[in-house]
């Protein structure tokens, strides 16, 4: 049963993430994107990391994909989706990242994961044994990445503004 | 719950992850409009993130998944500043192809 979900998941995440990549429009991209994000939720759920997921689904499908497509509708990018590599430089590069899936892959080999298997704690990922983690060993960076989130909000509205002159 | 322990082994989530991040390398070193690479990269942290919870949960471990939820901030302020990064060149440029921006190509 988990197996099945785990095989339906990821076939849906590569489905997804292959499309991002390969669609020409990129609000399909966009769209495809979330999809993939889902399914990586759906994965954090039969990881027992419940906290995770639907931090996912806020941050990530919510927050950032909507930041996404607000600038693709703010450039009007449709109209330049002819934006094309040579058939020479795509096979180089489609030659390079499956090289370095391939060098990965033969890494992890040796690195005798194999008889090792996930026995999730029922209670590890929940709000409270995280939010206990937050706020006890890990309350400084908690902390300074509100201020990183402060200067990157003002950064954000100094770059993106007109300049009025 | 203790009907729920999994069979699947780690190297499944290994797999699943290079997988997903040679994916999102190949978007980067493939696209020519900013914003599609700019989304594979946050595909190559979802992957990386997806790793550090299943690692986390092999090692019962809850650190991992604090990891993770700093490294989904980190993302939140690295997207927003890249996209006003890019809607301003945009607006220098006329265009999103990373292919006209070479005034620093030697």
């Amino acid at each position: 049963m988990i197996q099945n979900a785990f095989y339906i998941l990821s076939a849906i995440a590569i489905f997804c993430a292959l499309m991002v990549v390969l669609s020409k429009n990129p609000v399909h991209s966009v769209l495809y994107l979330v999809t993939c994000f889902f399914a990586i939720s759906g994965h954090y759920i039969l990881l027992n990391a419940q906290f995770l997921a639907i931090v996912n689904i806020i941050v990530y499908a919510g927050a950032i994909m909507v930041l996404f497509l607000f600038v693709v509708m703010m450039l009007n990018l449709n109209q330049q989706n002819t934006l094309e590599k040579d058939t020479w430089v795509k096979f180089a590069c489609v030659i390079g990242g499956g090289a370095l899936m391939l060098a990965l892959t033969a890494s992890i080999r040796t690195a005798e994961l194999t008889t090792l298997s996930v026995t999730p704690l029922s209670n590890q990922g929940t709000v409270q044994s995280i939010g206990k983690e937050l706020f006890s060993t890990y309350l400084l960076p908690f902390e300074i990445s509100s201020i990183l989130l402060f200067a990157a909000i003002v950064g954000a509205i100094l770059l993106a503004k007109k300049e009025i002159d | 719950m203790n009907e729920t322990i999994q069979i699947l082994s780690v190297s499944h989530y290994v797999t699943l992850c290079t997988i997903l991040f040679s994916i999102g390398v190949l978007g980067v070193l493939l696209k020519r409009n900013a914003i599609i690479m700019f989304m594979c990269i946050e595909l190559m942290l979802n992957a990386i993130n997806l790793m550090l919870v299943a690692f986390s949960a092999h090692s019962q471990n809850p650190a991992g998944q604090t990891f993770v939820f700093f490294i989904m901030i980190i993302a939140a302020a690295e997207v927003a500043v890249g996209l006003a990064i890019l809607v301003m060149v945009f607006r220098n440029v006329n265009s999103i192809d990373i292919e006209k921006l070479q005034n620093l190509k030697w």
